[in-house]
């Protein structure tokens, strides 16, 4: 299990060295996406204004300040606090997201399932977890908002961020068809079995 | 005791803020108890970052999660209490849109049917505001919940019937845990309602999930299950944020209530790691807060 610096956007061998079990930190850029924005693009094909190609985006919809634009806030946004969601809702927008716009990492907390596992691994692209709740974490790795589209979805708008040192965050999925948590899932319903039974209860 | 609907709104608008920011003290030791056995490593990394996370909010007066959940007030008025209860839901329905606007916080309200954001965290029904009394002389307290949807996601009601019986229910909560896996945000608290009507059920499950951990039900029958289950859901191995260990839950907690002889509900309410909460006392000496 490997550490790995990478610089966004990134490339498709960047994303498939890496194996479930490995690190990472992000550097340069990432984009926030939420249930509210994929629905606009890819139920009501709306477009966006940035290139998400080799791109990394994180589920969530952060908490912002509206100020005045200036050099710390030239969206006209200054950051409160940005953590991310649960990723599962968004799980039928992954191979869109990959297919139509090239992004190459999603990050997230929870995991996605079978189908976006089939378009990591098709596409070349990979989930990272980050630690659910620990957005006050989180915000100290993020220089600043530098660009927003679509913000009539606001808090779900699409949002630009200029990173310090974004991470460290787990491979949960990985290109190679790897998920760390069907590993767990499998696990838990053999345990269920048990569990049940200790109670008296036949499964 | 005349309460000052000025200051119900005052509070209101704090409870909320502060809520969102300190944790309350018997989740941090929740926190400690749980990393102290746990033995995966993924899961004793993912708790370190939770634990460090708590300290960074502290530290940097942030928010320690974005979500700033579906807002919920629950009042408890005791004896010699003297108040409008009508404006008492305005004060503190403006005193939490103030603390949105003046903060701010992320509004995470919108309408059901439009999805139009107010941006004022509330809307038709919301913030959701409960009414209980006390035998308390001259108290009156507000608990804030900001609940977040993660967990909010994972909420389960099943009309059992009376011959699946208490293995039923137990089953039932087993497997909810099971089919929430990483989604709900663990180490969680797992709610769960037994008995009622439907919303009694539901209602009842997320007061057991709101409860400070380490608290046990005040039913004896409830309590005998709290134990059975917190053990039974920490042996599946999903672990926190669902990578593997034992530390899927704090606890379980369980709510009773009585029921019709036809009928054996089971509701299951789960609240996430960030398990949030705050109170303002009211009494005729002033305002206390705590959690």
């Amino acid at each position: 299990m490997a550490h790995y610096e990478i610089d966004m956007p990134c490339s498709e061998a960047d994303v498939r060295q890496l194996r479930v079990g490995d690190t990472v930190t992000l550097k340069g850029w990432l984009y926030g996406i939420r249930d509210a924005t994929q629905i606009q693009m890819f139920d009501h094909g709306r477009t966006t204004r940035f290139d998400l190609s080799g791109h990394a985006v994180i589920h969530t919809a952060p908490n912002v300040k509206k100020v005045d634009v200036n050099e710390t806030a030239p969206a006209g946004y200054a950051i409160v606090c940005v953590g991310t969601t649960t990723s599962m809702r968004m799980e039928r927008f992954t191979q869109p997201l990959m297919r139509q716009e090239g992004v190459r990492i999603i990050i997230g907390k929870g995991g996605l399932g079978e189908s976006s596992r089939d378009a990591l691994h098709s596409l070349g692209g990979v989930y990272l977890a980050i630690v659910g709740g620990t957005a006050a974490l989180e915000t100290t790795w993020i220089e600043q908002i530098v660009d927003v589209d679509m913000d009539d979805l606001n808090p779900e708008s699409l949002w630009k961020f200029r990173l310090k040192n974004f991470g460290p965050l787990l491979v949960a999925m990985d290109s190679h068809r790897e998920s760390l948590y069907d590993e767990v899932k499998s696990n838990a319903e053999q345990n269920r079995v048990e569990a049940l039974r200790r109670m008296g209860i036949d499964a | 005791m005349k309460v000052d609907l000025k200051a119900v709104e005052e509070a209101s608008k704090t409870l909320y803020i502060q809520a969102l920011k300190i944790l309350p003290d018997d989740v941090k030791r929740g926190f400690d108890v749980l990393s102290e056995n746990e033995t995966h490593p993924t899961g004793q990394r993912i708790l370190a970052t939770m634990v460090e996370n708590i300290a960074v909010a502290e530290e940097t007066n942030n928010l320690l999660c974005q979500d700033t959940g579906i807002p919920i007030y629950n009042i408890t008025i005791g004896r010699n209490v003297e108040l409008d209860g009508f404006e008492l839901k305005e004060a503190i329905r403006r005193g939490c849109m103030r603390a949105t606007q003046e903060h701010p916080l992320r509004s995470s309200v919108v309408h059901p049917i439009t999805r139009i954001n107010e941006h004022t965290s509330g809307g038709r029904r919301v913030p959701v505001i409960g009414i209980d009394f006390s035998d308390r002389w001259e108290v009156m307290t507000i608990d804030m919940v900001p609940k977040g949807s993660g967990s909010e996601n994972g909420s389960f009601l099943k009309m059992c019937i009376p011959a699946e019986g208490i293995n039923g229910v137990k089953k039932f909560v087993v497997d909810k845990v099971l089919e929430a896996g990483g989604k709900v945000c663990p180490p969680t608290i797992v709610g769960v309602g037994v008995g009622g009507t439907s919303d009694l059920c539901t209602k009842i499950a997320k007061l057991a999930a709101s409860r400070p951990i380490g608290s046990v039900c005040d039913d004896p029958e409830g309590a005998k299950l709290e134990e059975e289950l917190s053990e039974a859901v920490n042996s599946l191995g999903i672990g926190a944020q669902g990578l593997g260990g034992n530390s899927t839950a704090f606890a379980v907690h369980v709510e009773t209530a009585a029921t019709h002889i036809t009928m054996n509900p089971v509701a299951v309410n789960i609240m996430c790691n960030s398990a949030r909460r705050a109170r303002a006392t009211f009494t005729p000496h002033g305002i206390e807060y705590g959690f």
